[in-house]
């Protein structure tokens, strides 16, 4: 029983990664029909927005210690962040422990901003061209979007943990009688990746925004033909999605250490998501993502590995061809869309 | 409008140039004064240095770079001389390789099989690479050396830890410095029974790969024999990232100790999400939880950060070590680039010394004459201690380092702590060994070209 509600935990958590990549790629299939390959990028710049917040706050000054020696040594040259001299250590150090969260800040208009210039420094200029160019052209962009941060940070992975207090293992099974014990920030990454899908649901459903977004999905035409400038909310609209994916990425880092390819990793599940959740369908997004992050984990375990082998790593294709044979719209897609 | 004849001697004729033209740059070749692969005629030597420059081991391969260019710098005399100085081997005198000027070209392995092969091809054959060194893979080193076997030049290895590259696929031009997955296993498992008891119930989790496989063989083999039961070993593929679901069986399988048989970026993120379920903290069968990672770099150690705290290891070289060899290479390399060396850059640089060592001992670049002149070559001062190239399957024997994660680093480079230096004999092998390809494993013979 504990190992169940564990494997669902686990499947909870991945799917919230996949679900927020997902409804990013979704929001932009259903607004600009553009198969945008460089999605699983944005996701990876968003863990590197942490990463350079920590980095920025860890900025230091140096002193030479007249005890200790370095690795040559030569007379050790101590680092003190300038947070930690500014604000005294304790402060300093606590600034430093909560950079993970903090860089949310930082990333929403980072992220924001880098989805409007992919959007109107070049994925305008394919809105009319086939979707393999869509693809070709994006994914393009995703390549060098990965070796721009090679170049800056390297290819080894870079801790990025989560702060002290969130850190911990949390036994979420004392209150039923369970042995049920989870990491915390696991938890918290569900929790905020539920509020930022209720956040983005809530802003189409109940802004006037939104509204018009949603009709411009519906029929793109006639809400022009009322006079709506509909491109650009639908730029706004990418600039949100890659926000969102951003936002996955940054509260991704202590899960994961970032690395310049963390993106290309999700990026094929998350079109998978898409696919059988329904292309441009929100909701099946979301509902994939979770639904396919759980089978995962359930694959991963030791009697299904051992009673199928190899199933972990061919359960979320097998389930996307059934899905495509059965119903090609995917599970909540709309009636006529890839079932021509 | 033109009209085009065709006779049947105006065919052969044109026939017989392209021909010839084709054949031209064979003819020359197989006609040529060289008695092996790639002799050098001019007053300089190239040697290749095969290293992953992009993907995931790049910083890896970037750290071997550094140290092969020490080599050359030191081998043409230029620079502080580095390990020439404390080199057993007075052969060696700064003037580079037989009075030849050492210069080199690069290869970007990605980590990839055939892309390193294409890459050791082209320095073979476009640049003229007399010797192949370097890698951070043991699919890649197995994948090279055969190459390098077929073209009649001799193969340095890099970082290749994989039982096959001097077991059931070793090769008569093919040489290795670094250790192997039975030596950590061998080195590791007597202080794992000291420090954790011989009544422990492992899990492994292993890279489903040739260094996966042959890793875990080797941890399970020699905790066995010393008391340990091993409860589950999982394969988990090479691309997975997040490990969370091959964690959590863990917890309720009654083991209380998780081996982990990753390498990379699969260790760096295997590891943090064992942290993250608490596992160092648990107490299991009334013992504490214990983590094993049998083998380690100090870029994995970075990579993992605060991780690493206790964990236990094995290496093959480690900058702290306090030999003369290693002192001497750790300021070279340290005065030049501002850190000290990772053991993939010790292993490419001792590599490039020893190859370069062997041609003056043996007065040839002959593939065939140097490797008789590393066979069974005894030597000292490059970093490791006493060290043996043995002759019959090319593998160096010397002592392994057992480290753990330190409790209490001092500073970014602190990352490891060395535990015990396990002397050569407790991990030297017969060569016709099970887990190296038993009595049918064979160096076949030297090829010149």
């Amino acid at each position: 029983m504990d190992a169940i509600l564990l494997q669902i935990l686990n499947g909870l958590d991945k799917g919230s990664a996949y679900a927020l990549i997902a409804l990013g790629l979704t929001l932009i299939f259903g607004t600009l029909g553009v198969v945008n390959f460089a999605h699983g990028a944005l996701f990876m710049i968003g863990a590197f927005c942490a990463v350079t917040l920590q980095r920025f706050l860890s900025l230091s000054y140096q002193t030479v210690s007249e005890t200790e020696k370095d690795f040559l040594g030569n007379p050790l040259k101590v680092e003190t962040p300038y947070v930690e001299s500014w604000f005294g250590p304790e402060i300093g150090a606590s600034i430093i422990d909560w950079s993970t969260p903090l860089a949310i800040l930082l990333a929403i208009p980072i992220m924001m901003l880098v989805g409007l210039i992919m959007e109107r420094g070049l994925i305008k200029h394919f809105y009319k061209r086939e979707h393999a160019d869509q693809i070709l052209v994006t994914f393009g962009l995703a390549i060098v979007l990965q070796e721009i941060v090679k170049y800056y940070f390297g290819a080894n992975p870079i801790q990025t943990p989560a702060p002290d207090a969130l850190s911990g293992v949390a036994n979420l099974g004392a209150w039923f009688g369970l042995e049920l014990a989870y990491p915390v920030w696991r938890i918290v990454y569900f929790c905020f990746a539920a509020l930022v899908i209720f956040g983005v649901f809530a802003f189409l459903q109940f802004t006037t925004f939104g509204m018009v977004v949603r009709a411009g999905m519906a029929d793109r035409e006639t809400v022009g033909l009322l006079g709506i400038n509909i491109d650009r909310r639908f730029t706004i609209m990418f600039a949100i999605a890659a926000a969102v994916a951003g936002l996955a990425g940054v509260m991704y880092a202590p899960i994961n250490p970032p690395n310049y390819h963390m993106g290309m990793d999700f990026l094929v599940l998350s079109f998978v998501v898409v696919v059988v959740g329904g292309m441009g369908s929100l909701p099946g997004a979301v509902l994939a993502g979770f639904m396919l992050g759980i089978l995962e984990s359930f694959a991963s375990t030791t009697w299904a590995t051992t009673t199928i082998p190899g199933i972990n790593q061919i359960i979320i294709y097998l389930v996307a061809i059934i899905v495509l044979l059965t119903r090609p719209r995917g599970l909540m897609g709309r009636k006529g869309v890839m079932e021509e | 409008m033109s009209k085009t004849t065709m006779t049947r001697r105006g065919v052969l004729k044109t026939g017989a140039v392209a021909g010839a033209g084709v054949a031209l740059p064979t003819i020359f070749t197989a006609s040529s004064a060289a008695a092996y692969t790639n002799e050098p005629t001019g007053s300089s030597v190239t040697l290749g240095f095969n290293v992953p420059q992009t993907g995931p081991y790049a910083d890896e391969g970037n750290d071997e770079l550094l140290a092969q260019q020490l080599a050359v710098e030191h081998l043409n005399g230029e620079g502080d001389g580095g390990c020439l100085n404390t080199f057993t081997s007075k052969a060696l005198k700064g003037n580079g390789i037989l009075g030849k000027k050492v210069e080199f070209v690069t290869g970007d392995t990605q980590t990839k099989s055939d892309a390193a092969r294409a890459s050791a091809k082209s320095m073979i054959e476009k640049d003229g690479a007399i010797m192949i060194n370097g890698g951070s893979s043991s699919g890649v080193a197995i994948a090279v050396q055969g190459l390098c076997q077929e073209a009649g030049v001799i193969f340095m290895a890099g970082l290749t830890h994989s039982n096959d590259t001097t077991g059931k696929d070793r090769k008569a031009n093919g040489f290795r410095h670094f250790f192997n997955a039975y030596m950590s296993a061998a080195a590791l498992a007597p202080i794992l029974e000291k420090e954790l008891g011989a009544d422990r119930r492992a899990y492994h989790l292993t890279a489903d790969y040739t260094w996966g496989w042959s890793q875990q063989e080797s941890i399970a083999a020699a905790t066995e024999a010393m008391g340990w039961e091993t409860v589950n070993n999982v394969l988990t593929p090479l691309a997975s990232t997040d490990f969370s679901s091959y964690i959590a069986p863990v917890l309720n399988s009654g083991a209380d100790v998780l081996v982990l048989n990753h390498y990379g970026g699969n260790m760096v993120n295997s590891l943090t999400n064992a942290i993250q379920f608490g596992m160092m903290e648990k107490v299991v069968n009334n013992k504490d939880f214990k983590i094993v990672v049998p083998l380690y770099s100090e870029l994995m150690a970075a990579g993992a950060g605060e991780n690493i705290k206790g964990v236990f290891g094995s290496m093959n070289y480690n900058w702290q070590l306090q030999n003369e060899g290693s002192k001497q290479f750790v300021k070279s390399f340290g005065e030049k680039y501002g850190k000290p060396p990772s053991n993939s850059a010790q292993t490419c640089y001792a590599q490039t010394l020893l190859y370069a060592d062997a041609c003056e001992r043996a007065g040839t670049f002959n593939p065939c004459g140097v490797a008789e002149a590393l066979e069974g070559f005894e030597f000292d001062g490059l970093g490791n201690g006493k060290t043996m190239y043995r002759a019959d399957d090319h593998q160096c024997f010397k002592d392994v380092l057992v480290v753990k994660g330190a409790e209490n680093p001092t500073n970014q480079y602190d990352t490891l702590e060395i535990v015990e230096v396990t002397p050569a004999e407790q991990v030297t092998y017969a060569p016709n060994h099970p887990m190296f390809g038993g009595d049918e494993a064979s160096l076949g013979t030297c090829n010149a070209g």
